[in-house]
């Protein structure tokens, strides 16, 4: 069975309209990139979608009560929600360093969440201000 | 170890957002001794620090990262540069003499005199009132930059419902975060027949969660006495006018507001620096040095950019040549005017100089394929797709001015001539 499916490169601004050619559920041609970009990109987004996410969870007694988190690295596009819904869950306490592996194995996935900032624990030991 | 507060500075920099960051780094670098950003938040870092997506620093840092982590390399590059940040502090006043005076938390009313100030306050979102949208002031209508705040930095949502007018990335951005947040989204409105985010956001932000996004649609009418509770949408004509014929009602109980910024220019004009109407900033020549001598503007108080990475370039050697006219060394004044010519929207700075390399950018006013650019006829470049929403940077060798005698250049782009 052949199919064509539509799609539009997110590599640059040119926004490349993509074409794939489906035979039996495999990409047989892909036209409409003007660079390799825009191939890898349809060869993975039609196979195996994939997204970063950022998101934050809860945090006790720092400046903010939430601190910022990303998925270090990418996974698949269908476990997103649910690598959120487990964070809302999650709590941790100040100080959190930037870099800092926040929770192992989200939701299953095999990636760790980092935290993408620095919480001090008290506005003391924050950024040396004057 | 805190740094005591001076009476005098090299260098007073207004604003610790990746600008004033920037800014401060280039001017130790260039020998300035006595820094000090003035900073109205509690903490150093500015927009970047609620967005919390990744996409920053490819440019600059070569890799991927979010915007907080960005914003704390260059904060603890700032710090282990032993430059001081005056945070919960706001500049209320610069004299023409270079006097700042400054509100602060800590320290109440003081003055500091600088030798050289950059201007680095970034700019604000259009709100409501900047279109006029029609309809009763309930509570839960926000920009999206505020609404991004609140949920990334204070953990509050600003409702369950919403609604966003305006596809700016700063929307787009939004809806995802809200979908994420268990939020429903209703729609993205967009009044003209395009995105104005990058075609990236609308796929990742939008289709992703299966929010739609209506083109060529505005809100005519906002209601709800307490609490907004429903909006009236209708489409647009190609003068961009509501047709209320055609309007329907749509359930809500927040509107987001993403319908462009524009650069916080209020010191800038207290000041009377000479401005520009294409980009809302000040006029700057070569060096980003305003019209008021020993003033320097740098990032989206200058022109609102698309990306940090170019802030942060352009702020370090604002910081550079603040540091220099600080420290007394002289340059040459500049003695080429820039002059805009076809399809060329705005372009920052306003006039070069042939003693050292030049950095200009630039917007179009149309897109184009397949165009060059010329800057009169000392400089070509050939680009393949040139957009509004896409600042262009160039850099010219000294090479390029070197023994030219006019007083001006133009800059234009035009259509490739086919063979």
């Amino acid at each position: 069975m052949k199919e064509i499916k539509n799609m539009t490169c997110i590599g640059c601004p040119m926004s490349c309209p993509l074409q794939l050619t489906i035979v039996d559920g495999e990409i047989e041609e892909i036209t409409g990139y003007s660079c390799k970009k825009g191939e890898e990109y349809a060869r993975q987004e039609y196979t195996a979608p994939r997204r970063m996410v950022s998101t934050t969870v809860a945090c006790s007694g720092g400046l903010w009560p939430r601190v910022p988190v990303k998925t270090a690295e990418s996974i698949p596009k269908e476990t997103v929600l649910a690598v959120v819904r487990e964070l809302h869950r999650y709590k941790v306490k100040a100080p959190v360093q930037v870099g800092q592996i926040i929770l192992e194995n989200v939701a299953g996935t095999g990636v760790a969440v980092v935290a993408t900032r620095s919480l001090p624990g008290s506005k003391s030991e924050g950024q040396e201000t004057i | 170890m805190n740094n005591p507060l001076k009476k005098q500075y090299d260098v007073v920099i207004v604003g610790g957002g990746p600008a004033g960051l920037a800014a401060a780094l280039g001017a130790r670098k260039s020998g300035a001794e006595n820094i000090l950003i003035i900073e109205r938040e509690v903490e150093a870092g500015g927009i970047l620090n609620q967005c919390i997506h990744s996409g920053f620093g490819l440019h600059y840092f070569k890799e991927e990262l979010t915007g907080p982590e960005y914003a704390e390399r260059f904060v603890a590059h700032a710090l282990s540069e032993n430059i001081t940040m005056l945070t919960d502090s706001y500049v209320i006043d610069i004299s023409p003499a270079l006097q700042v005076a400054v509100l602060s938390g800590r320290h109440g009313y003081l003055n500091v005199q600088a030798r050289a100030v950059v201007l680095a306050m970034g700019c604000r979102e259009r709100t409501r009132g900047a279109i006029r949208t029609p309809g009763f002031r309930p509570a839960g209508v926000m920009t999206a930059g505020l609404a991004q705040k609140m949920v990334n930095m204070k953990g509050v949502l600003p409702g369950r419902k919403i609604a966003i007018l305006g596809s700016g990335d700063i929307g787009l951005i939004m809806a995802r975060r809200l979908a994420l947040e268990g939020c429903e989204v209703v729609s993205v409105y967009e009044i003209f027949p395009y995105s104005n985010g990058l075609t990236r956001n609308v796929v990742q932000c939008l289709d992703d969660f299966d929010i739609p996004l209506q083109l060529s649609a505005t809100v005519a009418f906002i209601h709800g006495r307490d609490r907004v509770n429903r909006l009236t949408i209708a489409p647009v004509d190609a003068q961009r006018l509501p047709d209320l014929n055609k309007s329907w009602d749509v359930d809500c109980d927040t509107l987001l507001f993403s319908i462009g910024l524009i650069p916080e220019n209020e010191l800038s004009t207290k000041l009377r620096l000479h401005m520009d109407p294409a980009t809302g900033g000040p006029q700057v020549n070569s060096t980003l040095e305003t019209s008021l001598p020993g003033v320097f503007a740098c990032g989206n108080v200058l022109h609102v950019h698309d990306i940090v990475d170019f802030v942060s370039e352009e702020s370090l050697r604002a910081g550079q040549f603040a540091a220099d006219l600080a420290l007394g060394r002289r340059r040459p004044g500049d003695n080429i005017a820039l002059q805009k010519g076809a399809n060329i929207a705005s372009c920052v700075p306003h006039s070069l100089s042939p003693d050292r390399e030049q950095v200009i950018y630039l917007r179009v006013k149309q897109p184009m394929k397949n165009c060059i650019l010329s800057i009169g006829d000392r400089y070509q470049k050939k680009f393949r797709m040139l957009i509004p929403a896409e600042m262009i940077r160039l850099t010219l060798a000294p090479e390029v001015l070197d023994r030219y005698f006019g007083d001006n250049l133009k800059i234009e782009v035009r259509p490739q001539e086919v063979e």
